[in-house]
């Protein structure tokens, strides 16, 4: 069953040094106050895996957390390039970072294969183009059936994953609406899991029955964070911060005023702050 | 030609030109940027019926606003229906449900190869890009792709850095070569012409030129020596009406987002 604890907790028993960790959220619901309080916890030599890192894995590699990413798409979506990112990849700093690129399908279809306990995943993709040329772990296998070839990829297993969710109930049932991305793939796919939430319910009440949940027999541990997917938003409770996003260009480009924010708002901050954040985001919805 | 008295920047024509290709019936999985202008403009204007689809799983959605990122909620709450991402790569687009493919990338080559990994060397590259994300699969299992982008002698090269996304890799027969079944790149729209390939060589050609707009200044914005067809058109001004919605749209998108999209 899911144990409820602090987000300090949650960080310190899921999230350890040198494991490869899935923060995963497809624009919507993304676990920042986790990512933060992975950052002031001073966690090392990651393997950061995620379809579309953003501002949360831009931090956490400009402050040196990731020895290796495994991504498809790494932007700050709508906005242009994640510095940070960027200047570990150009320049090696703050220390070299190792990619495993992938496109979306094939780590959409990872994800899924390594909730479905399979080696590795198959489908119709990377003919004709050169990422294969850089990644030896994109193969393929030929159809028994039809001869048709067809690539493949390793199933993603992280030790950890990440995610933030709407609400909890009381037995640590989580529940997920809106864009639902990978979370639930990835949380199947891990070892272990913590579900950040914005609330703690007695019961979900009424719902759809096809409504996306994660019993807590699947869940390792769930910390209560209310707007803890600030800027990014949580459908029914507070919109994506796009001005942040906007804003994040001119913070990060720079290491000197990446490396004053990052000490300002994360390293001399608690994971309160993301109620406050959210609050000003749902007044200005 | 003469019921235009409105002016138009190089970019409205683009994005009008773009959303003229599409129709009523077409299923189209639209890129972030300047396709999700084009298709919500082809929505606004003359195909209101047509399907909508991003990424992120949102299915037949309807935005009053052009969508910052390819996941915002705006997406969910107009949709008809919102589908996990696994989902929505394997039965929608590996499924073949999709007629067009809307794409932009950072580089094209003759062939509308497209690039949007690294330029340089991808082991020590020069400028970093985001990458693939959706576009290798988009480029191959939608029947047809449109790609929209504006010109610009770094944008169009002779030579790709890296292939990101295949279009006619070398010319005619690749595709089928590698068994892809699709059509791939069948329209490139910019912001000066639209160019097709060539049926003969896959070669892209330049097929109408934007009102106003020289084979010199197309040329000029191209790395490679263009071809252009026997018979050059020329686009279609702007309509009053569809300027009018394209700017109405930007406008709401701005005020939404604090910037235009």
């Amino acid at each position: 069953m899911a144990e409820f604890v602090s987000l300090a907790e949650g960080i310190e028993s899921v999230v350890r040094d040198g494991c490869s960790v899935a923060m995963e959220g497809f624009t919507h619901l993304i676990p920042h106050a986790a990512g933060h309080e992975a950052i002031r916890q001073g966690r090392k030599r990651l393997t950061l895996i995620r379809m579309t890192p953003d501002l949360i894995y831009d931090q956490m590699i400009g402050m040196g957390c990731a020895e290796k990413l495994v991504f498809s798409w790494g932007g700050n979506p709508g906005v242009g390039s994640l510095h940070r990112l960027r200047d570990a990849v150009e320049n090696g700093w703050p220390h070299r970072l190792e990619l495993e690129e992938h496109s979306h399908a094939a780590m959409a279809n990872a994800y899924e294969a390594g909730a479905a306990n399979l080696p590795f995943a198959v489908f119709r993709g990377y003919k004709g183009v050169d990422l294969p040329k850089v990644n030896p772990r994109i193969k393929s296998v030929t159809c028994p059936y039809t001869g048709e070839v067809l690539a493949t990829v390793p199933a993603i297993r992280p030790d950890a994953a990440v995610i933030h969710a709407q609400k909890a109930d009381r037995e640590g049932n989580v529940l997920l609406e809106g864009i639902v991305g990978v979370q639930k793939e990835a949380v199947l796919a891990a070892k272990r899991s913590l579900v950040t939430v914005e609330e703690i319910v007695e019961d979900f009440g009424p719902r759809n029955a096809n409504a996306v949940i994660l019993p807590s027999w699947a869940v390792t541990a769930i910390a209560r964070v209310p707007g803890g997917a600030y800027p990014s938003y949580a459908h029914g409770y507070y919109k994506r911060a796009n001005d942040f996003y906007i804003a994040w260009d001119k913070i990060a480009r720079e290491r000197d005023t990446f490396m004053a924010w990052m000490k300002a708002n994360i390293l001399e901050q608690g994971p309160e702050v993301f109620a406050h954040h959210a609050g000003l985001a749902r007044q200005a919805a | 030609m003469s019921h235009t008295p409105m002016s138009h920047t190089a970019t409205e024509m683009m994005s009008i030109a773009a959303a003229r290709l599409l129709t009523d019936d077409d299923v189209c999985f639209v890129g972030i940027g300047a396709p999700s202008a084009a298709c919500n403009l082809a929505r606004l204007t003359h195909a209101p019926k047509i399907t909508l689809i991003y990424e992120s799983g949102t299915l037949s959605t309807r935005p009053s606003v052009l969508p910052l990122s390819i996941g915002d909620g705006e997406l969910c709450d107009t949709a008809l229906t919102t589908v996990g991402v696994p989902e929505m790569f394997r039965y929608w687009l590996q499924g073949g449900r999709i007629t067009i493919g809307f794409l932009g990338g950072a580089q094209i080559d003759r062939f509308a190869n497209l690039n949007t990994t690294v330029v340089g060397d991808y082991a020590a590259p020069k400028v970093r890009l985001p990458g693939g994300g959706g576009a290798p699969e988009i480029a191959g299992n939608c029947r047809e792709i449109f790609i929209t982008m504006a010109m610009g002698s770094r944008a169009f090269v002779e030579t790709l850095p890296f292939i990101t996304s295949f279009g006619h890799g070398k010319g005619k027969g690749d595709r089928e070569r590698l068994g892809l079944k699709t059509r791939g790149p069948t329209k490139v729209i910019t912001d000066l012409c639209v160019m097709e390939p060539d049926a003969e060589t896959a070669e892209l050609t330049v097929t109408a030129l934007h009102p106003g707009v020289t084979r010199d200044q197309v040329q000029a914005g191209c790395g490679w020596t263009l071809r252009f067809a026997g018979e050059l058109v020329e686009t279609s001004a702007p309509t009053a009406q569809e300027i009018e919605i394209l700017r109405d749209l930007h406008a709401r998108t701005k005020r939404a987002h604090g910037v235009a999209a």
